[in-house]
């Protein structure tokens, strides 16, 4: 059982109010079930407020109702003042203010407004991004967070130091109403050692590439924390790491991992194994690298209808880039091209004219969500093209999608001619 | 019939018992499983297209979104549970889930229960007192 410091006692004996002795009561069982000893302290919480798929269980609007329900899992309504950590949020049902081109019918825009209303009255921020390192959300090293998102935990843990497992919505809004998280897992400096060694033979150095790496070692790994050691040096930039961070949590659970010279915590290989012993060395070579591609495309024929790039949520310099490729041009009438970003960057793109180069080519940038959160897709596509592992892993199983993955120059050759070009150089 | 008995820890309590469905593949159930349906739907997955409702899953982890617990949720919603869930290696998406699909969930077995037990095997689960009991159907 769970030991209770004085505070998280109080609040479990209902003393600061329905809302936090409720978030205890769920704490409690989470760490219970976890097997977790005590309670760390947490004031950085990326939190899901989404509310979807629920509206195909139940229709609620009321924010207090809906938070009750669904995320402190009771039908209780309890009403929340104020919450207490410093938070951003996930992806939700929709971009607010392009729900109309995603499709989305109106009863669910209704439902995120009722969602908005009820951020703004609690103090829940309203990022809606799954890359809140990328909008500022950026922990310190060693700090402890409770984070969702699969694709924004290693961001945490591995490239920036901080502390977090993969939270779920019903951990982290407890989590943010109570500033506490379980002291389990990677809050624990010996869970984050290295476990498998990952020779990479081959040059990592396009976003394709982290991808494919992160989509192959993912699936071999599965939960282990991998320590990559890049036979040919180069340092990874954030939208590379981003690629290698959501593969490796699609095709299996990567939460943590190094690389040798590169990530804080991985100064050299001793450091990132930090006395383990390797179970296994793990080569990652041209065969790997095509089996990750081969797994990854699933289309036949040639014949492209929706081009789904942003996920995880652009970076300004995918932005930059998307722009130049599609300045001047025009897409395909029988394609629709969808890119997705964070709504704080989506407002330097309206300045630096980016959002207008898309506009012009017959694309559409959007914010806060992505197609596969709310199965949103173009009416009659069957086949997407994308330059995300992550995108490409689920879209199939949630949209029942046929998928081609490749690069950003593959996707945008895709949406001006209609047709898939791209292969494995 | 033979039979044989596992150790291990609660995670969610309570008594159950059924035909278990057993995979030795990790489940993400965000992107992998359709809740409202109750079947698993990921493409590459060995059980794809196969329903849990009612059964004992045996699983070695969750793996993939942190979606996890909100799909369970709508799972139970839904009305598709499985009975019970026998779980190898416990992480915090597991953690949470178990606590809102509130089916009796075993973790810390003595032995790999993906190993032990075979799809159709009948099997009882103790949460509470964290014992599993595996009527073989092949003797």
């Amino acid at each position: 059982m769970v030991e209770l410091a004085r505070d998280e006692q109080e609040m479990l004996d209902g003393k600061h109010g329905r809302a936090q002795q409720r978030s205890m009561e769920i704490l409690v069982q989470y760490a219970d079930a976890l097997g977790a000893e005590q309670f760390v302290d947490t004031n950085n919480v990326h939190l899901f407020v989404g509310f979807h798929p629920y509206p195909e269980v139940i229709q609620i609007l009321d924010g207090d109702e809906l938070a009750s329900k669904f995320l402190l899992d009771t039908d209780e309504k309890i009403t929340v003042d104020y919450v207490k950590a410093f938070n951003t949020t996930h992806i939700w049902a929709m971009d607010l203010d392009r729900w109309q081109v995603m499709g989305a019918p109106e009863s669910l825009h209704n439902l995120m407004e009722s969602i908005r209303a009820y951020c703004i009255r609690t103090g829940i921020s309203l990022s809606a991004t799954c890359t809140p390192y990328q909008v500022g959300n950026l922990p310190t090293r060693g700090e402890h967070c409770a984070w969702t998102e699969s694709s924004a935990v290693p961001f945490c843990n591995a490239v920036l130091g901080a502390r977090t497992n993969t939270e779920a919505a019903h951990s982290a809004f407890p989590s943010a109403l109570t500033g506490k998280i379980p002291l389990w897992g990677l809050h624990l400096e010996e869970n984050r050692r290295g476990t498998h060694l990952i020779d990479v033979q081959l040059d990592v150095n396009s976003i394709m590439d982290w991808y494919l790496l992160g989509y192959y070692v993912g699936e071999v790994c599965q939960l282990a924390v991998p320590v990559y050691e890049l036979r040919h040096k180069m340092v990874p930039n954030i939208s590379m790491l981003k690629g290698l961070n959501a593969a490796g949590a699609s095709s299996g659970g990567i939460m943590m991992y190094h690389i040798v010279g590169i990530t804080p915590e991985a100064p050299s290989r001793q450091a990132a194994f930090g006395g383990n012993k390797s179970k296994e060395t793990i080569v990652y070579g041209e065969a790997q690298r095509r089996k990750a591609y081969e797994n990854l495309n699933c289309a036949k024929g040639e014949t492209v209808d929706l081009v789904n790039i942003g996920c995880p949520h652009y970076s300004l310099e995918q932005l930059r880039d998307v722009a130049r490729l599609l300045d001047g041009k025009k897409i395909h009438e029988n394609v629709d091209l969808w890119i997705w970003t964070a709504y704080q960057l989506k407002s330097i793109a309206d300045r630096n004219g980016i959002t207008d180069t898309i506009k012009k080519a017959g694309g559409h940038l959007m914010t806060d969500s992505c197609p596969l959160n709310t199965n949103l897709f173009p009416k009659g596509a069957s086949v997407v093209a994308t330059d995300s592992a992550k995108h490409a892993h689920y879209a199939p199983a949630i949209g029942g999608l046929d998928v081609y993955f490749g690069t950003m120059e593959n996707c945008i050759d895709a949406a001006v001619t209609g047709k898939w070009r791209g292969e494995l150089k | 019939m033979s039979q044989i008995v596992l150790n291990g820890r609660k995670v969610y309590g309570g008594v159950s018992e059924g035909e278990a469905l057993v995979t030795r593949q990790n489940i993400s159930t965000w992107g992998g499983v359709h809740a409202v349906k109750g079947i698993i739907t990921e493409r590459r997955h060995e059980l794809n297209g196969q329903s849990f409702k009612d059964k004992i899953l045996v699983f070695p982890a969750a793996k993939g979104s942190s979606g996890w617990s909100t799909v369970a949720q709508v799972i139970r919603l839904a009305d598709q549970s499985p009975k019970a869930m026998i779980i190898r290696d416990i992480s915090s998406l597991t953690g949470i889930g178990a606590v809102v699909m509130r089916v009796p969930t075993i973790t810390d077995l003595d032995q790999d229960p993906t190993e032990i037990i075979e799809t159709g095997d009948w099997v009882k689960v103790d949460a509470d007192k964290g014992i599993v009991e595996i009527t073989k159907k092949r003797a």
